[in-house]
């Protein structure tokens, strides 16, 4: 009997060990010889601990299971269940590219990535020279997924360009955004991908050394890419031929430190490093002066992740999907306050509120919803009249927002937006590098405004405003740059809420 | 949860240094190794340091200081970490986070009198699906509410 537990530290967060062993203690009592396999997780977290067994070939779901489902799981009569996993609304209006093995796969077994499409795009990258490669990412129209939304193919071609005889591909993994989770998802579930997206990225660019940057808050996930590159080095996918006769590629996995500002680029090389997480002034680029100043592709887990699917399926099929310039697919995550959380993956296109609304059913707590952070702590507060904005780069642009690592966060009516505000300014001077004035100093001087305004002080607002202006303009990188966005949208869309008290009886 | 180790020899001190020598950059590396050994950097461990890597003890005080997971005194035996970000926000974290800390008499970052467990902030442990969230060391616990919060302290024996 095939049962799948999922390991992911979402699943494990709420009760999965248990449920695993308790299967695994009631198959023994039945004397049933049942295979448990710890699988990521499907992405619908909301169903989680989702628990599937194999019934004459289909994958069954039982979900949220708790350890005393374990008898009726194994009798097929739980009331948990859900029926086949695949034929669920959620799973059929996907389109699974970058996730296709995320929770169907044992994310150790290489055997089992291989069945299901796994190194054939390693293998296809592999018999074409590095330029043509950079071509096709090009073609696909593949943005980086870590933020900023920048081509891969024109990052990719700068450092193929660099003279220099060692390069490095750098794995950005710090996925620091509150209500972000797709990097540790596609980690714990799928941790070959990330592995041959890089090998793809080295022989592209002629790199030999890559570093997977992984936030220290995520051990699941160091623990399943630390055995991954062991599976994959025995494999001889890394090592000292993996590219090729006596083209190495070989891949370290290093933890991060707890800093937020080391998911910017050039801080998070400073920290590979060995020193501060100070954010560096560009130029020089990374592509060129990265890593041990030597040139270097910094790309996020997702972005990297993608290649092997565009190289395995051909850059056109991915561009076939997408939305103006945003092509392909985006792992939305749909979080906080909201009935449905989880990962979805689709076509750039979709609407905010259908994303909220439709996938995710509305507030957890029944309440209507208010507002939702799109793109993490440095994103806008988007109120429901704007829920007719499609997600993709341009339209969040236009809309003043941002998507950024595509997470959604849902408050619903009883959030307070003033409050929020200042959670932002907080964080930013909580995570400020330090290297600039506006953002080191700004950021505090925010939050006391903010109070003022709570307060009542009518001069206040302005002095915010006027705040905000001096970090957009005299910040070096988005920390400093960007948190105005929360701020002053949560003022633009809730001015009841930053209005003082005498204004507020007029 | 073992303890960790009170003290490390500088024969220890010197072989995880030298562990870590060959790589690209090996001073967080070191760091982290040398708080898993012993919950925290110890004093001792600054002047090799800084003789193996040809760094001065400024240079290595602005990079412990700059991170927030390098602890210059141990820990709690446990560390419950809450998380503060925005997810856990909309589903009622803040408050929850100032019932645990009123509940112990702490503030952020404060240790518990018998040493049993630390309370840190965290900004996104990437379980905003199912927030709020908390790490008991390195376990994930989602959906947390006062009771859970209360069985996690009792668990970490406070
Ligand atoms: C404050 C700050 C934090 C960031 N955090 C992350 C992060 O956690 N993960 C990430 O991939 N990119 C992050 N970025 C964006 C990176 O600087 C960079 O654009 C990205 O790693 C490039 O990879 P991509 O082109 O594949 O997106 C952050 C940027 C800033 C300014
Ligand atoms: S904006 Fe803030 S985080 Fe970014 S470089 Fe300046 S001080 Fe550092
Ligand atoms: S915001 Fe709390 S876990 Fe992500």
């Amino acid at each position: 009997m095939r049962i799948w537990v999922p390991g992911d530290s979402a699943a494990r967060a709420l009760g999965a060990d248990e449920v695993a062993e308790a299967l695994a203690a009631e198959a023994r009592a039945r004397g049933i010889e049942a295979r448990i396999v710890r699988n990521g997780s499907r992405g619908m977290i909301w169903l989680e601990p989702l628990v599937e067994v194999e019934i004459d070939g289909v994958r069954h779901g039982y979900g949220p299971a708790v350890p005393a489902d374990a008898a009726a799981i194994l009798s097929g009569d739980a009331p948990c269940a859900l029926g086949p996993v695949e034929a669920l609304g959620w799973m059929r209006r996907q389109t699974r590219l970058t996730f296709a093995r995320v929770g169907v796969i044992d994310p150790l077994s290489l055997a089992e990535y291989e069945a299901h499409g796994g190194l054939s795009g390693l293998r296809r990258a592999l018999a074409m020279d590095g330029a043509a490669v950079i071509d096709e990412v090009s073609a696909s129209g593949l943005r980086g997924r870590g933020g900023a939304g920048f081509p891969t193919g024109i990052k990719w071609k700068t450092v193929y360009d660099a003279p220099g005889a060692r390069k490095y591909i750098v794995c950005n993994a710090d996925e620091g955004d509150s209500g972000t989770f797709a990097d540790r998802m596609l980690m714990e579930g799928d941790p070959f991908s990330l592995i041959e997206g890089m090998a793809i990225a080295a022989h592209a660019v002629g790199a030999s050394k890559g570093y997977v940057y992984l936030r220290s808050e995520y051990p699941d996930a160091i623990r399943v890419m630390g055995r991954a590159v062991e599976i994959a080095r025995e494999a001889g996918i890394l090592g000292a031929d993996a590219l090729g006769p006596g083209r190495g590629f070989d891949i370290e996995i290093r933890k991060g430190a707890g800093a937020y500002v080391c998911g910017e680029e050039t801080s998070l090389l400073n920290s590979l490093e060995g020193k501060r997480g100070i954010v560096r002034a560009k130029p020089p680029l990374p592509a060129l002066e990265g890593f041990m100043g030597r040139p270097t592709v910094v790309n996020n887990v997702i972005s990297l992740a993608t290649v092997p699917v565009i190289m395995e399926k051909g850059a056109a099929h991915y561009a076939g999907f997408g939305l103006g310039r945003s092509k392909g697919t985006v792992t939305l995550q749909i979080a906080g306050n909201v009935k449905r959380g989880g990962l979805f993956e689709t076509a750039f296109g979709m609407t905010l509120g259908e994303a909220v609304n439709d996938l995710g059913g509305g507030s957890a707590t029944g309440r209507p919803v208010k507002a939702v952070q799109v793109g993490g702590p440095l994103g806008a507060y988007m109120p429901v009249s704007m829920f007719d904005t499609p997600l993709g780069y341009e339209e969040f642009d236009a809309a003043g927002g941002l998507i950024g690592h595509a997470g959604l966060v849902v408050f619903d009516d009883t959030a307070d937006m003033l409050g929020m505000a200042r959670f932002a300014m907080e964080f930013c001077a909580i995570e400020s590098c330090g290297k600039c004035t506006p953002c080191r100093i700004g950021a505090v001087r925010g939050v006391e405004t903010i109070d003022r305004i709570r307060e009542g002080d009518p001069s206040a607002l302005p002095l915010l405003a006027d705040l905000c202006e001096t970090m957009k303009d005299g910040s070096l990188c988005a920390l400093g740059g960007f948190t105005p966005f929360p701020v002053m949208s949560a003022v633009r869309h809730f001015p009841d809420e930053f209005a003082t008290a005498k204004e507020a009886a007029e | 949860m073992q303890p960790p180790a009170p003290s490390l020899s500088a024969d220890e001190i010197r072989a995880i240094i030298h562990r870590h020598l060959a790589l690209e950059g090996p001073l967080l590396p070191i760091l982290h190794a040398l708080q898993e050994a012993c919950g925290h950097i110890p004093e001792a461990a600054r002047a090799p340091i800084c003789d193996a890597l040809n760094i001065t003890r400024a240079e290595l005080h602005g990079v412990i200081t700059f991170y927030h997971d390098f602890r210059e005194a141990p820990a709690g035996r446990h560390v419950l970490k809450i998380c503060r970000a925005e997810a856990c926000q909309a589903m009622g974290g803040a408050a929850l986070a100032e019932t645990a800390l009123a509940r112990l008499g702490l503030g952020w970052h404060g240790t518990t009198a018998n040493g049993a467990v630390t309370v840190e902030p965290v900004y996104c442990l990437g379980l905003c699906a199912c927030a709020p969230a908390a790490m008991l060391d390195e376990r994930p616990v989602g959906r947390v509410d006062r009771a859970r919060i209360d069985a996690l302290l009792a668990e970490a024996g406070t």
